[in-house]
């Protein structure tokens, strides 16, 4: 039964995601549609990163705000990816203390 | 000799792609490998083998929608519901995966399905900021590695989730929840920096994503605030880096 419920989600998952690389040949795509395309990173890690943050301790949404500002300060800062997510790792520890 | 003297560079290329992919795909592996504990863990408990466990990370790769797989089969949820949450929650991805193969036209099917294939939210995330290998010679070693990276990391983690069972004291496994929205940040910082326009198409995501999460699914919330969050870089990002 798990294995029906694992092949099936594995099915759904897959399938949106391939189907783009065999369409995408027969498409020529109009300049504000290729623009589109080029945004969709910006606005996904957007939506990606909010509202979902606000649940990292689901009871108090105001410590997932403070580790993200933590993260954006790192960012700004310049520093590597790891060391922004070892930072915010550590800003989230210790507020949980 | 001459071809030979091409060989060699072709080889030495592809690995250079090759390394590069897996230092660019790093912090995916550091996000994945507590957050793939973590799901290995609650998937033990829910009543899962370590097998089925560990196929489902291998046959799915998608974080999330593993986490609602596991809870639903500890709720007694039906196959149905289970898949329909999935398909739900996943079908962001084809927008992503659109964004994505559209940088890697020049790539045959042959690459274009198995990258498309190991597309998720961090693997798109951290490719679609590296789009400039996707015009270089062997540059789809280099994608592959950045997936392969984090999938062996996301595999590997849900396993040994599912056999050490709570390893990680409570306090520190939560804290850790941060990581992958960090790396997001992390990701989405330094394109704000060089074209400040980046930083409203994604905070008009985040608003349209909030909106729509008050009567929708989390999927289709994230579906529409990156659909249109996206759509209002057409506008914003006019004619600025292509």
């Amino acid at each position: 039964m798990i294995i029906a419920i694992i092949i099936g989600m594995a099915l759904v998952t897959m399938i949106p995601r391939i189907i783009p690389a065999f369409i995408v040949d027969k498409l020529q795509f109009r300049d504000w549609v290729n623009r589109w395309l080029a945004a969709i990173p910006y606005a996904a890690l957007g939506a990606l990163i909010f509202p979902g943050i606000l649940s990292v301790i689901p009871e108090q949404p105001l410590i997932g705000l403070l580790g993200g500002a933590a993260a954006v300060l790192l960012a700004y800062l310049g520093l590597n990816v790891i060391l922004v997510v070892i930072g915010a790792i550590l800003t989230v520890f210790l507020l949980t203390m | 000799m001459d071809t030979d003297t091409a060989d060699h560079q072709n080889t030495s290329q592809s690995i250079h792609m090759f390394r590069r992919g897996i230092a660019v795909g790093f912090p995916i592996m550091l996000g994945y490998l507590p957050i793939a504990l973590a799901y290995g863990v609650l998937a033990k408990q829910a009543g899962m083998s370590v097998t089925e466990l560990t196929l489902m990370s291998v046959m799915v790769f998608a974080g999330a929608s593993q986490f609602m797989g596991a809870n639903m089969i500890a709720l007694g949820a039906g196959a149905v519901e289970i898949v329909v949450a999935t398909f739900v929650l996943n079908f962001r991805h084809f927008v992503m995966s659109l964004s994505f193969v559209n940088y890697l036209r020049r790539f045959g099917l042959k690459w274009k399905i198995p990258l498309s294939m190991g597309l998720t939210d961090e693997t798109f995330a951290v490719s679609a900021l590296h789009t400039t290998e996707a015009k270089k010679e062997k540059g789809s070693y280099f994608y592959l590695a950045l997936i392969l990276t984090a999938y062996i990391a996301w595999i590997a983690g849900s396993f040994l989730g599912g056999v050490l069972g709570d390893v990680i004291p409570e306090q520190l496994s939560q804290s850790m929840g941060i990581a992958l929205y960090a790396m997001f940040i992390g990701l989405l910082i330094p394109s704000v920096k060089k074209q400040w326009r980046v930083g409203l198409v994604a905070i008009i995501a985040m608003l349209i994503n909030l909106l729509c999460s008050q009567f929708m699914s989390e999927g289709w919330a994230i579906v529409c605030g990156t659909v249109l969050g996206g759509l209002s870089g057409v506008f914003l990002l006019k004619g600025e880096e292509q």
